[in-house]
C-alpha cells in the first residue's frame, strides 16, 4: 500500500500541471455547494440574530419586509416615511420604548442613519475611538465605514445633495467625525450614524444662516411697529458646516411631530406590553403597521433557502458534468500511459496492482482537493459574515 | 536452467505460429540466438520468462514446470527469478534512477524493500557509474546511461536467468561493450545463465554458445506473408 501511495505521488508531482488541474476542479465542484451553504448558514445566524434582537417595528404600511430590511438592515429599499408622531405615540401607550430611526440618505456608499443616543444602549454600540454625538453636525462612524473611508475622529464628511438640480431639498452639510465605534459584526459596523436632527437638517428641514439686516428706516404699518423685524436678502449666508459658533443659528420650521422617520423600533417592558402594543396596530386604519422582524426574516429566509436548494441541484448537474469530463481526462491519460503500463505488466506487476497503483492516484487526488476544498472553506467561514453584511447592507 | 520441448505457440490473429522441438539451455551458460526481425526469437524470450503461455509444449526454467503455472504463479516467478533487459522496458519518467532500479520491489508484495536491497541498488548503481546520478531523472541521462539503469533494475533481484533482447541495440560501440560486460559479470558472479537475442555479430565470440533461430524452429505463417513468401522461403532466406 506504502508504495502504491509512492508511486501514485511521484508520478503526480511529476505532472504537476495536470495534477493542479485535476485538483483545481475536483476542489472547486466540493468547495461551491458547501460555500453556498457556508454563506446561507452565515446570512442566516447574522439575519436571525439581528431580527431576535429587535421586538418590534413600527412602519409604514406596505411591505414588511421592505420596512424590516430598511430599519434593522439600512437597506436603501424604497420605503415610505412615517412621522414622528409616531414614536411619540408608541411611548405614550407607556408599554414600549421608542426608538426612532431615519435611515433615507447615503454618504460615500454608507447609510447615514439617523438616531437617538437610546439606539447605542439598544444595540450595544461601544466608542472605539473619540466620543459619541454630542452636537448637531456631528456623525459616528460604524468600524467598517470608517475603515472603507479612512477617516478617523476630528475629520469632516459632507454630504451630497441627492442630485444636482435638488435646490430646494436636501441640504448639504460638512459633518465632523465624533468618534468611531467598536466592530461590532453587524449592519451598524457599514453605517454613519447622526443625530435625528442633524439627518433632517439634511433633510431641509432645519438650517441654519447669518443674522438679517434690522431695517434702516422705521416703516409705518398699518397695525404698528413690528418687533424683530429682519431683512432677508439673495446675499444672506447660509451655513453648511454647524460650528459651535453658529450652532444657535440652526433652527427648525413646522412642528417637530411631523418630521419623517422611517421606523420606530418598539421596546416593549414585557409580553403582556408587547401583545397588548400589537393589539393596537391590528386592524389600524391608518398608514402604519407594527411587525415583528423575527417573522419577516424567517419568512425571507425559507425563500432563501428555496432558492439554495435549487442552486444546489444545478450545482448537482453541473458537478455530474465536471465528473464526466474529469473521468475522460482520466481515460485519455491512462491510454497515453499504455506503455508505461505495458513495462510495469511486463516486470510482473499484475492488473489488480495497476488498478490499486490509479486508485492510489485517484485517492491522493480526492485527498489534495478535499484539503484544498478545507482551506476554502476555512477562508470563506472566516470572511463569510463580512461578506454576509456586504451583502445585505447594500 | 531452461528445457524446452515440443513447443508450440501461435498468434491467432496474424497466423503466426512457432514451434521448437528442443531447446536447451544449461545454468551459467551465456547463449546468444541470432535471426532475422519477425521470426519468433522475442517471442520464444517472452515464453521462457512466463509473460506468454505457449499452446502446447513444456518449459522448464530453473527446474520450474513454467507451462503448469497459473498467470499470478508465472509473474511472482518472473519477478524473483528472472531479469530482464528489454528495449521497451523503459525507464518511468516520473521516476528517478534510483526508485527505476527498485522500482520492481514495489509493484509486486513477492519481492521484500529492505535496507539491504536499498544497499545493493546503491552497489549496482556505483559499478555501472551511475552512483552520483541516481537522483536525476530518466530524461537527463544518455541512451547509454539510461541503459545502464535498466540492467540495474533488472540485476537487483539477483535473477537467476537473464533474458536481453536488443540490449545493445541502440548503443554506441563503447556503451555496447559496458553494457554486455555488466551482463556477463552479473551472470559470473551468479551463476546465472543468460540468454540474448541480438544483431550485433561481432559482440557473438563473447557468448559460450550462439544458437542460430533457424536451426531451432519450425516456422510457419498459417495464412501466406503479404508479399507472397511461403514460410519455406522465409526459412531458406536464412
Amino acid at each position: 500500500m506504502q508504495h502504491d501511495f509512492y508511486l501514485a505521488w511521484r508520478y503526480l508531482c511529476h505532472h504537476r500541471v495536470r495534477t493542479i488541474i485535476l485538483v483545481a476542479c475536483l476542489s472547486l465542484l466540493a468547495t461551491l455547494p458547501l460555500a453556498l451553504h457556508v454563506m446561507l448558514d452565515a446570512g442566516e445566524t447574522q439575519m436571525t440574530a439581528r431580527a431576535e434582537s429587535t421586538p418590534l417595528l413600527v412602519g409604514s404600511k406596505g411591505s414588511a419586509l421592505d420596512l424590516t430590511l430598511n430599519a434593522l438592515y439600512f437597506n436603501a429599499a424604497n420605503q415610505s416615511h412615517i412621522t414622528m408622531a409616531e414614536s411619540d405615540r408608541v411611548g405614550q401607550t407607556g408599554w414600549a420604548d421608542p426608538l426612532p430611526i431615519y435611515v433615507r440618505f447615503r454618504v460615500r456608499g454608507h447609510p447615514l442613519v439617523g438616531v437617538t443616543l437610546d439606539y447605542f444602549d439598544f444595540r450595544r454600540l461601544t466608542i472605539a475611538q473619540g466620543n459619541s454625538l454630542a452636537m448637531l453636525g456631528e456623525c459616528v462612524l460604524g468600524a467598517d465605514a470608517a475603515e472603507a473611508m479612512g477617516l478617523k475622529p476630528g475629520d469632516s464628511l459632507p454630504t451630497t445633495p441627492e442630485n444636482l438640480f435638488d435646490l430646494s431639498g436636501v441640504y448639504p452639510i460638512k459633518l465632523h467625525v465624533a468618534g468611531l465605534l467598536a466592530k461590532s459584526h453587524t449592519p451598524d459596523d457599514q453605517a454613519v450614524f447622526i443625530d435625528l436632527q442633524t439627518a433632517w437638517v439634511i433633510e431641509g428641514l432645519g438650517h441654519g444662516h447669518a443674522e438679517g439686516k434690522k431695517p434702516s428706516q422705521s416703516y409705518g404699518l398699518p397695525f404698528g411697529q413690528v418687533e424683530n423685524h429682519l431683512i432677508h436678502d439673495a446675499k444672506l449666508l447660509t451655513y453648511t458646516e454647524i460650528t459651535p459658533e453658529n450652532l444657535d443659528s440652526f433652527h427648525f420650521h413646522g412642528d417637530p411631530s411631523g418630521y419623517p422617520i422611517s421606523a420606530v423600533i418598539a421596546l416593549p417592558h414585557d409580553r403582556k406590553s408587547s401583545t397588548l402594543l400589537k393589539g393596537r396596530y391590528i386592524g389600524n386604519e391608518e398608514a402604519v403597521q407594527l411587525v415583528q422582524p423575527l417573522e419577516t426574516i424567517r419568512g425571507l429566509l425559507e425563500n432563501i433557502f428555496r432558492v439554495g436548494i435549487l442552486f444546489d441541484a444545478v450545482l448537482a448537474l453541473v458537478g455530474a458534468a465536471m465528473l464526466l469530463a474529469l473521468g475522460l481526462v482520466f481515460a485519455l491519460s491512462m491510454r497515453l500511459r499504455q506503455r508505461e503500463l505495458q513495462t510495469i505488466f511486463l516486470l510482473g506487476c499484475s492488473k489488480t496492482k495497476v488498478l490499486r497503483l490509479v486508485s492510489a492516484e485517484i485517492l491522493l487526488l480526492g485527498l489534495a482537493s478535499m484539503l484544498v476544498c478545507l482551506a476554502l472553506l476555512e477562508f470563506i467561514q472566516l470572511y463569510a459574515g463580512g461578506l454576509v453584511r456586504l451583502f445585505i447592507t447594500p | 536452467m531452461i528445457a524446452v520441448d515440443a513447443l508450440r505457440f501461435s498468434y491467432p490473429k496474424d497466423g503466426f505460429c512457432l514451434e521448437i522441438d528442443e531447446f536447451n539451455i544449461e545454468t551459467g551458460e551465456k547463449v546468444a540466438i541470432i535471426g532475422p526481425s519477425g521470426v519468433g526469437k522475442t517471442t520464444l524470450l517472452k515464453i521462457i520468462a512466463g509473460i506468454i503461455r505457449p499452446d502446447s509444449g513444456k518449459i522448464h526454467v530453473d527446474g520450474v514446470e513454467l507451462h503448469q503455472l497459473s498467470d499470478a504463479a508465472r509473474r511472482n516467478f518472473r519477478i524473483t527469478r528472472i531479469g530482464f533487459v528489454f528495449q521497451e522496458l523503459e525507464l518511468l519518467e516520473y521516476l528517478n534512477v534510483f526508485d527505476n532500479i527498485i522500482h520492481t520491489y514495489r509493484i509486486n508484495p513477492v519481492l521484500d524493500l529492505d535496507y539491504s536491497v536499498r544497499e545493493r541498488a546503491h552497489r549496482l548503481a556505483d559499478d555501472v557509474g551511475l552512483g552520483n546520478k541516481l537522483a536525476r531523472m530518466p530524461g537527463e541521462l544518455s541512451q547509454g546511461e539510461r541503459q545502464r539503469a535498466a540492467v540495474c533494475r533488472a540485476l537487483l533481484p539477483n535473477p537467476r536467468l537473464i533474458l536481453a533482447d536488443e540490449a545493445t541495440g541502440n548503443l554506441d560501440p563503447a556503451n555496447k561493450s559496458h553494457i554486455l560486460d555488466l551482463l556477463f559479470e552479473a551472470a559470473h558472479r551468479a551463476n546465472a545463465s543468460l540468454l540474448a537475442v541480438t544483431h550485433d555479430h561481432e559482440l557473438l565470440p563473447r557468448f559460450d554458445r550462439v544458437v542460430n533461430f533457424r536451426t531451432l524452429l519450425d516456422i510457419r505463417h498459417i495464412p501466406p506473408f503479404p508479399e507472397g513468401r511461403s514460410a519455406n522461403e522465409l526459412a531458406r532466406h536464412f
